[in-house]
């Protein structure tokens, strides 16, 4: 099984995000001589008297010189049981698109509060966005517990109105953990530390490498296979003069050879003759495997098709319902014409009615707003004019998830999440409180 | 909700153990390598005879095996290389069967549109080469090898990162990257350049390198040369200059951790001869391999962002 964790960071500004990315790499040896030298100099030429581990990830100009973080950046790092990558985000309100890029690939989130402050309105928005785009474990690290008084009745509030506020988002308790750190003097990063004799549970560092990992992070239900088809691979070469093989990147379920498929949308059935790779067949492939489909027939299929298990196929649409977290700086509006990409296809999309707007605040939602503005989420429907063959977003990640694009500049304008999510975001507050 | 359609399930859990870190990365590089190929018209892979560009043509080779490689290869030749570097280019594009396109900042010095530099680094002198022919051939994707945990504005980099009209990076305007969901729209007259091995740590690279036995540029092995010491890099000996009159030529056992400017980049002492040997010496390593032989990222806090927002890779 893999052994690659890919997890993000979400907090607010100045609760020493930073600060904590660079204690995780400076604790697990990922920091290498030249780089703290380099960061040593900075840090004096600052006039400071110990090194400031936040100038080890924060690299652009901009950000040195606001002491803060613009834009997401990808960590590595490693122990002898696992390899990490960690997508660090910012945690200005204008930078959430960054948060919400951060998270969609993340199997884990670590969000930071600042011990003093507590859970505040930026940690509820996070929260709701890492509900949302369905990461499967959170971790809410309690930094700067080192400058509060009576750090464990601080800690144990903080932990419990988390507790509540991700238990109404709808994680389970056992997705969820809470540790108390000082990403500044490396308590309860790396090992477990004297200073907070009230808790007795893992390290950050010992909780992620310890939490189980699916191979799978698509989503929490199984469905059959989903092969978004990118490329069709016909050498036509005096080696293989009639090579056809359909490549892809297995998108949910697993595909063998033998198995009975359905290609979509056009509906026509055909068998898996076998799965091709540079390295010899295989007898199955997973999700995340890139790999070559041969079929028993020969059928037309290009890029944007998918190939689908026979047993669960999905029904190709024309029209749904979707979340979605705009990205864009003009706001959205009723009747909206943009390009959707799903999968491998792109198509024409129109956007229907604006259903509800989400108040991230009391996590209420607003019916029939007039726009949705930069970083609002809502629910919209859309119309588009080739059928998308996906699945609802809660089912599955990869075949639930779409971008909306600018038709004439090019630019992201929305990150889609196929289906209700959204409702299912509000039952959940309503069941909870 | 039905079951997964398999044979079984015990396959299922051997091919979950085959998939380990290095095949996930491989996997995503492969996916992108696909998704360039669908969606763009003229992309073409940067080529510097490196490891990591090495790497790169492998697994671009692979994303569309058994056909021939759908892209050309394009080298931003400085001018200083070390010729074993040239051997193997040009023995890769013969072995491939590649279209090359060589770029030359030589050119450029004999004309006058460059001027060489008073520190004679050519480094900074390829983002005009590499501009013109991406925009002479109107190549709409470019490949590089550059991976995040190079450097710090390099972990800022998107994996499709849309560069402007004049090749130019803007960190507070990049695109947001959801999913695996890459969006490769641009303008007509802008670029994307693209980066499969993002993910990638140098240690990935070697221990792919070794698993997959990648034939590699000879100068990555430990091997007895003339060199001399500068600035606490042992450099080789050309046209660039040097060794000067208080620098010594002596013959070391030496190997270099990455390819780039001659006039710039140092080999290391080592004797580590075989994939295990530099394996088992990177892993040891405490200094990042542009910390210990790339003189040009030494020049200031940001020299590598200031160079991207230039049109650099």
């Amino acid at each position: 099984m893999s052994d690659l964790l890919r997890l993000a960071t979400a907090g607010s500004v100045d609760d020493g995000k930073s600060t904590l990315v660079g204690r995780l790499l400076f604790d697990t040896k990922s920091v290498l001589a030249d780089q703290i030298d380099a960061v040593t100099r900075a840090s004096v030429d600052r006039g400071l008297s110990t090194p400031d581990l936040s100038l080890l990830v924060d690299g652009l100009r901009a950000e040195r010189e606001q002491g803060i973080t613009i834009d997401v950046a990808y960590r590595y790092f490693a122990t002898p049981r696992r390899t990490f990558v960690l997508a660090d985000t910012p945690g200005h309100v204008q930078y959430t698109r960054n948060t919400v890029s951060g998270a969609s690939t993340a199997q884990l989130v670590i969000l930071l509060v600042d011990a003093r402050k507590g859970v505040i309105e930026q940690t509820r928005r996070h929260a709701a966005v890492m509900a949302l785009l369905g990461v499967p474990r959170l971790v809410l690290a309690v930094n700067k517990i080192d400058l509060v008084d009576d750090a464990a009745g601080v800690f144990a509030e903080i932990a419990a109105e988390f507790t509540e506020l991700t238990t109404r988002l709808g994680w389970a308790p056992e997705d969820v953990v809470e540790i108390p750190v000082s990403a500044l003097h490396g308590d309860n990063v790396a090992s477990r530390s004297e200073n907070t004799p009230f808790y007795d549970g893992p390290s950050l560092i010992e909780y992620l490498e310890s939490v189980p990992v699916d191979a799978d992070s698509s989503g929490p239900h199984q469905v059959g296979l989903r092969f978004p088809v990118q490329y069709v691979i016909r050498p036509r070469t005096a080696e293989h003069p009639d090579y056809r093989g359909y490549a892809g990147q297995v998108a949910a379920g697993a595909v063998s050879k033998g198995d009975e498929v359905v290609v979509l949308p056009s509906g026509i059935r055909s068998t898996i003759e076998r799965i091709d790779t540079p390295d010899g067949e295989l007898a199955t492939a997973q999700p995340g495997r890139s790999v070559t489909l041969i079929l028993t027939d020969d059928v037309d299929i290009s890029r944007g098709d998918i190939i689908a298990s026979a047993i669960d196929a999905p029904e190709p649409l024309d029209s749904f319902d979707a979340t979605v977290c705009w990205l864009g700086d003009k706001p959205l509006r009723p009747g909206a014409r943009l390009l959707l990409k799903h999968g491998t296809r792109t198509t024409q999309a129109i956007v229907g009615a604006l259903l509800e707007r989400f108040d991230e605040q009391n996590l209420a939602a607003d019916p029939d707003p007039e726009s949705l503005a930069l970083n609002d989420i809502g629910r919209v429907s859309v119309r588009v004019a080739d059928p998308v063959v996906a699945d609802d977003y809660r089912v599955n990640r990869h075949t639930g998830s779409f971008l909306l694009i600018d038709p004439s500049g090019g630019n992201t304008l929305a990150a889609g999440l196929v289906g209700d999510v959204l409702t299912a975001v509000e039952v959940g507050t309503e069941a909870g409180s | 909700m039905s079951t997964p359609v398999t044979e079984t399930e015990s396959a299922i859990l051997a091919s979950l153990e085959d998939f380990d870190t290095l095949a996930a990365l491989e996997s995503e590089a492969i996916h992108i390598f696909r998704e360039v190929a669908g969606e763009f018209e003229r992309p073409v892979i940067l080529f510097s005879g490196g490891k990591d560009s090495t790497v790169l043509l492998h697994l671009a080779l692979k994303a569309f095996w058994p056909a021939p490689l759908p892209f050309a290869v394009l080298h931003v030749d400085t001018g200083h290389n070390l010729p074993e570097v040239l051997e193997f280019r040009d023995r890769v594009v013969e072995k491939y069967g590649l279209r090359l396109h060589v770029a030359a900042v030589e050119q450029y010095l004999a004309d006058g549109r460059l001027t060489e530099r008073a520190d004679g680094i050519r480094n900074p002198l390829q983002t005009v080469p590499l501009l013109d022919a991406i925009a002479d051939n109107r190549f709409d994707a470019v490949f590089g090898g550059g991976r995040r945990d190079e450097e710090r504005s390099r972990a800022k980099e998107r994996i499709f990162s849309l560069r402007d009209a004049f090749g130019r990076w803007d960190p507070k305007r990049q695109r947001p990257e959801l999913w695996n969901l890459y969006n490769g729209r641009h303008a007509p007259g802008e670029h994307v350049r693209v980066f499969p091995l993002s993910n990638w740590t140098e240690l990935d690279i070697w221990r792919y390198i070794a698993r997959e036995n990648i034939d590699l540029a000879t100068i990555y092995y430990a091997h007895e040369r003339p060199v001399y010491q500068r600035d606490g890099m042992w450099m080789t000996p050309g046209s660039w200059g040097g060794p000067r009159d208080d620098e010594e030529l002596v013959v070391k056992s030496v190997r270099y951790r990455t390819v780039g400017d001659g006039s710039t980049t140092g080999a290391i002492l080592s004797t580590a001869a075989t994939n295990e040997d530099i394996l088992a010496e990177v892993a040891a390593s405490r200094l990042t391999e542009r910390g210990a032989t790339r003189g040009d990222d030494r020049v200031s806090e940001a020299a590598m962002e200031d160079r991207k927002r230039e049109g650099y890779f």
